[in-house]
């Protein structure tokens, strides 16, 4: 059989989950990562990056908005898939999974959005006229009051939602792991680490998205970047890739100390069919090189211009090694036999429903998002508007 | 104490949005999920009518011996009486139910003997095996063999 | 008076004919739809196979049938049972060679090369029907679920196709069909097993290597079969309560 290695069930000729189901984790990983950033000034005072706040919070909303897209395109009857709300079935993490992103979008990431710029729909909502002022008065669901009081109780509420936010933003992406680890039929996936590699990932890739986000708006802008609120993004996000890359390699080296049954059949697929995604992309690229340039810019003092290049690159590269991570995941958990006997291989296509343009259309999406949101809730606090080009 | 409703007079009318969609939701839910849903386990009932619904393909001894009582004799004490007549006859479930006229067409009376009977290394020591091509290059099977009782003498 | 103690008398006897009628109708229920099963009950019944590896030929007789009466596609992959072909040289036990050529639709094609030295059998393989499944566990809406009378069903009807069952089988006996876009697996026949039939595979094996077996009935043969036998499961340390027997069971199986 055509790509096929050795022995393999018979039904496993073909991959069940593809490239989109890899998208999956990564989209709701840069929700959680992304919402973790916002938190940081919210609940953990960390004033300096206050000037992301509100984008990392409309980021996480442009992308949670998406991260259900690629799952419907993918199901055999995506118009059944709310039948995971009417019947769930509580031994499932899937189902369950469905409640955890329904809390996390309804009641911590909208709430909390809306309970920040309620002022600002406000007062947009006055100062508008036609339809964006039917718009704005939606919004604010027809409540004017903003007074000193009133804000001062969104202040509270938002705080509390923050609170909250932040074990439901561990449960959102942690959850994902566990899809993954519960399933003791694949050896690549079981592990009890996979939930916390997957959190750590996630905040490690939406914190990079962030300050890649922040620095392009203000490029975009023409506005000077807050260094002091930069170099502080990328302190936390090199603590956070410092523990991920630890759990990873812990992971690593439990498997190849214990070596079972199935190590032998997983350490061959790494060396051959996972050696660009894994140890070229993933380990090479997309995490020791970002890690060394970020150690460098805590060890150096490099000059601004330097600094803001080598924050850019880690954080490009860094997206792409949790990218990578995922695919690692998702499809080399699929690429051996059950039987520890065989391999088979992976046919992207690329115009398909599950193919590759789907998936390069579903990742521009969330950005096309954004920008319609940055547009009708403005995020900046430098008080400057987009420059008139 | 006016005044401290107004504040937060805005966090109720979302509160309202939620009870009522919580609401909807049940409402949808009840008119949604079918009846028999959860009757015996977390699964609904009529699955298990769906499945026992499939067309039966083959009929099954018992449905042969029914009218062919001389091969059942043919067949008594022989070393095919254990084999079902469907193994190779194939599935006969409409011949048997009568809604079909025409007669089955006989089984290949050489491959049909072939594909259990031809030698090959991993069936079991003792099951008889031939080297087909060897024994008998050409021709039926059948013309030496009686295919209902076999006799190796 | 009068008209309290009719007014009682009516209440008491609707409340009568409907208890009667409702435990008519749960008789109905237990036994399963009187149209297509009048005399099955499900509580009476707990299915199981016996595979006899000692018997196995290698025919493929059971596959074939399969596929003729579950109207399974022929497509690659679609295998409700197929059967593996295990070629071990006993000085490498780890590193059998197993192959499957269409799942043995046609049987199996020689051996090339000499086969004296090798410990060569045949292993039959179909939905192990077990009563912890893994699959069952997955499933988020309950598509798939195990009968009162042992058999790990698909609801066609539910299915979403999410393909979390299949990644959670470990013997890797669930496919989507192609065709519904719905897991698809061994049902055990259950439209003939609840029909006092055997399922097409048992009744097409010449030598009897296959044999459906009911745990409930005492005098099902299988219960002297496990006593005098070795017997075993595919993967034991996975725990999921398989109750697809096999005899002869060698351990490089996989």
């Amino acid at each position: 059989m055509p790509g096929v290695e050795g022995f393999i069930y018979p039904n496993e000729i073909e991959l069940q989950w593809s490239v989109l189901i890899v998208l999956y984790p990564f989209i709701t990983g840069l929700v959680a990562g992304a919402f973790i950033l916002a938190s940081l000034e919210r609940v953990f005072n960390v004033a300096a990056v206050r000037p992301t706040y509100r984008l990392a919070l409309l980021t996480a909303l442009a992308f949670l908005i998406v991260a259900p897209l690629p799952l419907q395109l993918h199901l055999g009857h995506p118009e059944r898939s709310f039948s995971m709300y009417l019947t769930p079935h509580s031994e499932s993490a899937m189902a369950m999974f469905g409640f955890v992103y329904l809390w996390y979008l309804m009641v911590v990431l909208l709430l909390e959005i809306w309970f920040d710029y309620r002022k600002d729909l406000v007062l947009a909502w006055r100062s508008s006229r036609g339809l964006k002022r039917l718009l704005y008065s939606v919004l604010t669901l027809g409540s004017d009051n903003i007074s000193e009081a009133a804000l001062r109780v969104d202040d509270r509420l938002g705080r509390i939602l923050t609170v909250i936010g932040i074990p439901s933003a561990f449960l959102l992406h942690g959850y994902v792991g566990f899809i993954f680890g519960s399933i003791k039929a694949n050896p690549w996936w079981s592990t009890p680490l996979m939930p916390i590699v997957f959190l750590f990932s996630a905040i490690v890739s939406g914190v990079a998205l962030v300050m890649l986000l922040y620095v392009a708006s203000c490029w975009i802008r023409r506005v000077p970047v807050d260094m002091v609120c930069l170099d502080t993004i990328a302190r936390y996000l090199f603590y956070a890739f410092v523990i991920d890359f630890s759990l990873e390699l812990l992971d690593l080296i439990h498997r190849i100390y214990e070596a079972d049954e199935s190590f032998r059949a997983l350490d061959f697929m790494v060396k051959t069919r996972l050696f660009t995604s894994q140890i070229v992309l993933q380990i090479v690229v997309g995490t020791l090189v970002p890690l060394s340039l970020l150690a460098l810019a805590q060890l150096v003092l490099l000059r601004e211009r330097a600094r803001r290049a080598l924050y850019v690159a880690a954080g490009a590269l860094t997206l792409v090694g949790i990218f990578a991570m995922r695919w690692n995941v998702v499809i080399g958990g699929q690429l051996f036999s059950k039987s520890f006997l065989g391999y088979t291989t992976y046919k992207m296509s690329f115009a398909t429903r599950e193919g590759l343009l789907p998936a390069i259309l579903l990742m521009i999406l969330p950005f096309v998002i954004l920008a319609a949101l940055v547009r009708l809730l403005p995020p900046w606090t430098d008080g400057r508007e987009a420059s008139q080009h | 104490m006016g005044g401290r409703f107004r504040d937060y007079e805005h966090v109720l009318r979302v509160a309202a949005i939620f009870v009522l969609a919580f609401l909807g939701f049940m409402a949808v839910r009840a008119w949604l999920v079918p009846e028999d849903f959860g009757v015996y386990g977390f699964f609904r009932a009529g699955a298990l009518d769906d499945n026992r619904a499939h067309p039966i393909v083959h009929a099954g001894r018992a449905a042969c011996v029914e009218c062919h009582a001389d091969v059942v004799e043919a067949r008594r004490g022989s070393r095919h009486e254990p084999i079902g007549c469907e193994a190779c006859h194939g599935p006969l479930a409409r011949h048997a139910s009568a809604e079909d006229d025409t007669k089955p067409r006989r089984p290949d009376a050489r491959a049909t003997c072939v594909k259990c009977h031809e030698t090959k290394a991993g069936k079991p020591a003792g099951y008889p095996q031939v080297s087909a091509a060897e024994h008998a290059p050409e021709g039926p099977c059948t013309a030496c063999h009686q295919a209902h009782s076999p006799r190796i003498s | 008076m009068q008209q309290e103690r009719r007014a009682f008398l009516m209440v008491a006897g609707r409340l009568i004919a409907l208890s009667g009628a409702a435990s008519l109708a749960w008789d109905a229920v237990v036994a399963g739809a009187p149209e297509t099963a009048p005399n099955y009950r499900l509580t009476d019944h707990w299915w199981a196979m016996i595979v006899d590896i000692e018997k196995c030929i290698g025919c493929g007789n059971c596959v074939r049938a399969c596929k003729a009466e579950n109207d399974v596609p022929r497509e690659p992959g679609c295998f409700r049972t197929w059967v593996e072909r295990y070629q071990i040289d006993p000085e490498d036990f780890e590193h059998p060679k197993v192959d499957s050529p269409d799942g043995a639709y046609e049987g199996f094609p020689e051996i090339a090369g000499p086969t004296e030295r090798l410990k060569i059998f045949f292993v039959p393989k179909l939905c192990n029907h077990c009563a912890h499944s893994p699959c069952v566990q997955v499933c988020p809406v309950g598509a798939t679920f195990e009968s009162p009378d042992g058999v790990v069903l698909v609801d066609k009807a539910r299915c979403l196709g999410c393909r979390y069952c299949v990644q959670a089988c470990p013997y890797g006996c669930r496919f989507i069909d192609p065709r519904s876009h719905t897991a698809d697996k061994c049902s055990l026949c259950y439209h003939r097993i609840t029909r006092d039939l055997t399922t097409a595979c048992c009744e097409t094996c010449p030598t009897g290597a296959r044999q459906l077996a009911d745990l409930k009935n005492p005098a099902d043969p299988i219960h002297e079969f496990l006593r005098t036998h070795k017997v075993n499961v595919l993967k034991p340390q996975m725990a999921t309560g398989a109750k697809l027997y096999y005899n002869g069971l060698d351990g490089a199986v996989r």
